[in-house]
């Protein structure tokens, strides 16, 4: 099944054309990286699916609905994890999970065993009771993407979940995101090339608001002509910028 | 039940601000006792007859209220400025829960605030009756004043902005234009035109009328304040909803 499918997808800002006649399609279960220099309109990209912005013209879907006529039942199956740390600062690990539980829904007693979950889930044991503005980056992202994965959500949105860690925490979130493949579908952007190759189902890299090459990292290192996958996407998405 | 799971995460950010807690409870009572120890030193009729417990408790609940606006205006800039914002936008809230969220709170906040200042206030001698009730009561108005105004400019103004306006214009403003801390007839001319067509001066008569147990003069002063509040409530999530349109 399509998790999600653009269909000549546009977006313009005034005279800009932030997307450009995009179609992209992520099966179900995909973990699927979306790469490109800044301004190749990912961040839009990611708005438009997570019903931040409409579309100027096309049709996006998620999981089968509309994001623009059926942004209710979009919001509903789909969560995000923004780029910048997303938690409610004097609220503790546990009152931030319970929070977004109970938006999504889920009774008093329905959330506190979802967030004793994502609390083991996640290792934030040691960490449950503090307040989200005390804990470390690392740990603050971690709760951001535990906020996410709170709602059992259908499609996730990771943007560049891992900027600014140091490399120890760059890899423990690694392992929880490896997790997380096959169990939903999953939409990552990133700036570290070899996140994406290492994690990744299908990677897409775009430039100028356009698609301009896809496939595994193997796939797109063959049709770059290079072992090297920070080559391939030099040189794809430096081709698709000239 | 969404927009009451948002309010009860806004009451824990606003009760757990150290500064919200001075500016909203200790301050007022601080300024109260002062005041009224003041007061008392001096001869009978020889002081300012605004600074007598009976006209200077009700005033300094209204003041006391000012506050709630910078809470409002405080904690909607900031969660506007953060990715907390974008999360809680690409989740199934509706604005009016967003709304219902950011001004739930603050009423009950609004009611203890008035509780404590007059209870306070019976050290000096106000006297303990219903009428300190029905006084808590006619705050409720000028407290949806302060809390739209708060919704309105914490939906347009950025976190530093929103500190400068609400926290030093406003609660100044409504200080000196409600006969609180002077009789605004003193001034006169355009300074008791202004403060007349204001609600503050309006919330401050009704408040003193209903603790005196004038409750036939807490009208029409409340009905200025009433008007005030609806117009500024409708205003504020006219704003705060196309605000949130167009994030």
């Amino acid at each position: 099944m399509e998790a999600i499918k653009t269909t000549h997808l546009v977006k313009k800002y005034k005279e800009k054309t932030a997307v450009n006649n995009l179609d992209l399609t992520v099966h179900s279960g995909e973990l699927y990286a979306l790469l490109g220099v800044n301004g190749a309109g990912k961040s839009t990209t990611i708005k438009i699916l997570s019903c931040l912005t409409k579309p100027t013209s096309g049709e996006a879907c998620v999981m089968g609905h509309s994001v623009v006529r059926e942004s209710d039942k979009v919001k509903a199956i789909m969560n995000v994890s923004p780029q910048e740390t997303a938690v409610a600062a004097k609220l503790s690990v546990r009152e931030n999970l319970e929070l977004i539980a109970r938006i999504y829904g889920a009774d008093r007693k329905d959330a506190r065993r979802k967030a004793d979950e994502m609390l083991d889930r996640l290792s934030m044991r040691e960490v449950e009771r503090s307040r989200a503005v005390t804990l470390s980056g690392g740990w603050q992202r971690r709760l951001s993407i535990a906020m996410a994965l709170i709602t059992e959500p259908e499609v996730l949105f990771l943007d560049e979940p891992t900027l600014g860690l140091d490399v120890l925490a760059r890899r423990e979130l690694w392992r929880v995101i490896e997790e997380l493949k096959s169990k939903m579908t999953v939409i990552l952007t990133t700036h570290y090339l070899e996140e994406a190759e290492s994690l990744s189902d299908r990677i897409g890299i775009m430039a100028h608001g356009v698609l301009c090459a896809e496939g595994t990292a193997a796939e797109l290192k063959e049709k770059a002509g290079t072992d090297d996958f920070e080559e391939a996407f030099i040189k794809l998405a430096g081709e698709a910028l000239k | 039940m969404r927009a009451l799971t948002f309010a009860s995460r806004n009451t824990k950010e606003i009760t757990r601000d150290i500064l919200a807690l001075l500016f909203g409870i200790v301050f007022p009572i601080v300024l109260l006792v002062l005041l009224a120890a003041i007061n008392k030193g001096i001869p009978q009729g020889y002081g300012p007859d605004l600074f007598e417990i009976e006209k200077l408790a009700p005033g300094i609940t209204v003041f006391g209220l000012s506050f709630l606006s910078l809470f409002s205006s405080m904690l909607i800039a900031k969660d506007r400025s953060t990715s907390f914002m974008l999360r809680l936008f690409t989740s199934p809230l509706k604005p009016a829960d967003f709304i219902i969220g950011y001004t739930v709170p603050l009423l009950p906040m609004a009611i203890v605030q008035s509780l404590v200042c007059y209870a306070a206030a019976l050290i000096f001698g106000l006297p303990l009756g219903v009428n300190l009730i029905v006084a808590v009561v006619v705050n409720i108005p000028i407290a949806v004043v302060f809390i739209s105004l708060g919704l309105l400019f914490g939906s347009i103004l950025n976190e530093k902005a929103v500190g400068g306006v609400c926290g030093a214009l406003l609660t100044n403003l409504s200080a000196w234009l409600s006969n609180i801390w002077f009789d605004t007839a003193m001034v006169g001319g355009a300074f008791k035109m202004i403060a007349d067509c204001l609600p503050f001066s309006h919330a401050v008569s009704a408040a003193r009328a209903a603790v005196a147990g004038n409750y036939a003069a807490v009208f029409p002063d409340l009905w200025w304040v009433i008007g005030y509040a609806a117009v500024l409530l409708t205003a504020a999530i006219a704003v705060f909803s196309i605000k949130l349109k167009k994030n």
